[in-house]
């Protein structure tokens, strides 16, 4: 099986779906050919499928979502990209009141098969406007899907299952996880949204966290294995829909929890989270849920800063010893 | 441009049909039959009626939070119409939109928004889709005064224009934005200067004369099919009543408000129809007599309807997946 960064994945998928149906096409800006998009997912597309089908368009965030939502109302399959999460502020109208309303207000008259790729995270010193995780307003919003694709393998079989969808899809990615290698099949395959992954297998603990911390929990708990500590750890895939059984199943084993996620910790996913297990799993609770997350601040620029706000491996390990 | 005698009984029908609508609603709003809020499409009629008459049953239209009078005139069912606004289950929307959000989509009613401006974008995609699938279709994008100055506006207009878009852009100029007259917050003496920056052809015409309405329509419909791109259409209109249910209007000079609503829309196509032969007196009467009897139809239909079942609310926030 060939390895392949997360990136390669992705656009292998993307390309797969502008292959099968003649309806699926690229939107954004700078994704066409003289860029190729900001991380260049959407390289040699262009080449591939022609200026309409991989489309530049001006910097006007609001009008692109809004565009994609006319034209998936019409009987295309867009799927928009948002340069920087961030970003996605200047597209919320689109994004949030109308595309992720329309089916619902209009009685099940039409539906909204639209995704918005966009990409998350700090670690890269570019500061306050291009770092931010934001994932909690969408998580917050009826009628959006939420996919939180971690890995090469994910990537690739989670936007080909967006892309198909009859929904709105947000479709988050991260930027230090571009980079990241995986096995990753040439052929075709599709992952069901709402399907989360054990990616370690654990008894004295589950961590349940997202993106770039998922890996962090992985190198974590091969570390804490040392000192015995056994760690489950879960990368949810999607936040909406949501894999509670996987999460509870695994809570019910391990009686413990940690949530880590780079959001600001005020009202982040892992705030919802929490509430739901205890709501679901409390009695299988030996200790209290923690939470490990970014400071309630801004991202910071200078590198010391940065370093500071992201959560790192041993915030991530003292969260863990504190309940085991 | 000559209109032929059967296009002014259509544009006649039209805009009366809508005034009857409207009228309707009014009315059964004064009874308490329409819960929350009403944006009135009384003294615009002609506008829809102008825009719509010029469009194929397959092209669209996008629409706004004042929105009935777009559908009406673009064909809705106005029974599922009615009774979308009294709330109940056998609404076009299920009860789920209501006034700010009435909706058909089989007739070519893209949606209606409660955002100012927020359908700009959306008849954007649905052009550059129509464009992108060759149907040859166009997009009808009716928006007000106000929503020229958001920024959706400027997006939108170049989005359309560097793409050479089938999009005819309706702006309704009632010369208010709720309250706040446009002269405070639009520099020029048109909204229609704002397209020249953006390339975009632009005609102001009365929008209380269906027939120019229809004939501006005519010539951006035809632009925009022979793939020559978008056109903005200024209708200089004013509201009969107020912004919304329980707003007088005080706010307009009584000298206005006398002209514009000295200038009746229905008056105005009824008079040309006549004068051009193309419709008798008793003719319209006759018109007039049946489309009462639809509307009264309607009113009966969504009055007599059930509400929908409250747990109903749970239903359509996704699409099932195949």
């Amino acid at each position: 099986m060939p390895v392949m960064t997360y990136r390669e994945a992705l656009k292998q998928g993307l390309r797969e779906e502008m292959q099968r149906d003649e309806r699926v096409f690229i939107m954004g800006e700078d994704v066409g050919k003289n860029w190729g998009g900001a991380f260049k997912v959407t390289k040699g597309l262009a080449e591939e499928f022609g200026d309409e089908r991989v489309r530049d368009t001006p910097i006007s965030e609001n009008t692109i979502a809004g565009a994609a939502v006319g034209a998936a109302i019409t009987g295309m399959r867009p799927v928009a990209e948002i340069m920087f999460g961030d970003l996605i502020t200047l597209a919320m109208d689109q994004i949030c009141n109308q595309a992720a309303k329309m089916r619902y207000m209009f009685g099940g008259q039409t539906s909204v098969p639209l995704v918005i790729r966009t990409v998350f995270g700090g670690g890269k010193n570019i500061a306050s406007h291009h770092s931010q995780s934001l994932e909690a307003w969408f998580m917050h919003t009826p009628g959006l899907k939420i996919a939180v694709p971690a890995f090469a393998y994910d990537v690739k079989g989670l936007i080909k299952t967006a892309i198909r969808d009859p929904n709105p899809v947000m479709f988050f990615e991260h930027k230090l996880v571009y980079d990241k290698k995986e096995e990753v099949p040439d052929e075709e395959y599709l992952i069901p949204f709402g399907e989360a992954r054990v990616r370690r297998e654990g008894d004295d603990v589950t961590v349940w966290g997202t993106f770039l911390m998922v890996h962090k929990a992985l190198e974590v708990a091969q570390e804490l294995a040392k000192e015995g500590i056994s760690v489950e750890v879960i990368d949810p895939r999607t936040l909406v829909p949501f894999d509670k059984k996987t999460l509870i199943d695994s809570v019910k084993k391990t009686g413990r929890l940690v949530l880590v996620t780079e959001e600001t910790k005020t009202g982040a996913t892992t705030a919802e989270v929490a509430a739901m297990v205890q709501e679901e799993a409390f009695d299988w609770l030996d200790a209290p849920i923690m939470r490990v997350n970014a400071p309630d601040t801004p991202v910071p620029f200078s590198p010391p800063l940065e370093q500071f706000f992201i959560p790192d491996h041993k915030r991530i390990a003292e969260a863990i010893r504190s309940i085991v | 441009m000559a209109v032929d005698k059967k296009k002014l009984v259509d544009l006649y029908t039209r805009t009366l049909k809508v005034r009857l609508f409207e009228s309707k609603v009014w009315d059964l709003f004064g009874q308490n039959l329409i819960p929350g809020t009403l944006h009135l499409y009384l003294g615009q009629e002609a506008v829809a009626a102008g825009v719509t008459a010029a469009l194929k049953d397959t092209d669209w239209i996008q629409s706004t939070h004042r929105g009935h009078g777009h559908v009406i005139a673009k064909g809705a069912d106005m029974k599922r119409a009615m009774a979308e606004l009294l709330g109940k289950a056998t609404g076009s929307c299920k009860g789920k939109g209501g006034s700010m959000h009435i909706t058909q989509f089989d007739a070519g009613v893209l949606g209606a928004t409660g955002v100012v401006a927020s359908g700009l974008p959306i008849a954007v995609g649905a052009a550059l889709s129509c464009k992108m699938r060759k149907t040859k279709d166009v997009v009808a994008c009716f928006f007000g005064d106000g929503a020229s100055n958001n920024g959706t506006y400027g997006e939108s207009m170049n989005m359309s224009a560097i793409w050479k878009l089938p999009v005819i852009w309706v702006v309704e100029n009632n010369f208010y934005a709720m309250g706040t007259p446009i002269a405070w917050t639009c520099p020029s003496e048109t909204i229609a200067q704002r397209a020249e920056g953006y390339c975009i052809p632009s005609k102001v015409v009365d929008g209380n004369n269906a027939v120019e309405v229809y004939e501006a329509t005519v010539e951006a419909v035809k632009r925009a099919r022979a793939g020559e791109g978008p056109t903005l259409i200024e209708c200089r209109t004013y509201r009969m009543k107020g912004h919304s249910r329980f707003d007088p209007a005080k706010y307009r000079p009584k000298e206005e408000a006398e002209y514009w609503l000295s200038r009746d829309p229905v008056e105005i196509i009824k008079k040309i129809a006549i004068e051009q032969g193309a419709l008798t007196e008793k003719e319209a009467e006759k018109i007039k007599k049946k489309l009462e009897k639809e509307v009264e139809a309607a009113a009966k239909f969504a009055i007599e309807s059930e509400y929908p079942r409250p747990e109903e609310a749970l239903e359509d926030v996704f699409a099932e997946v195949a």
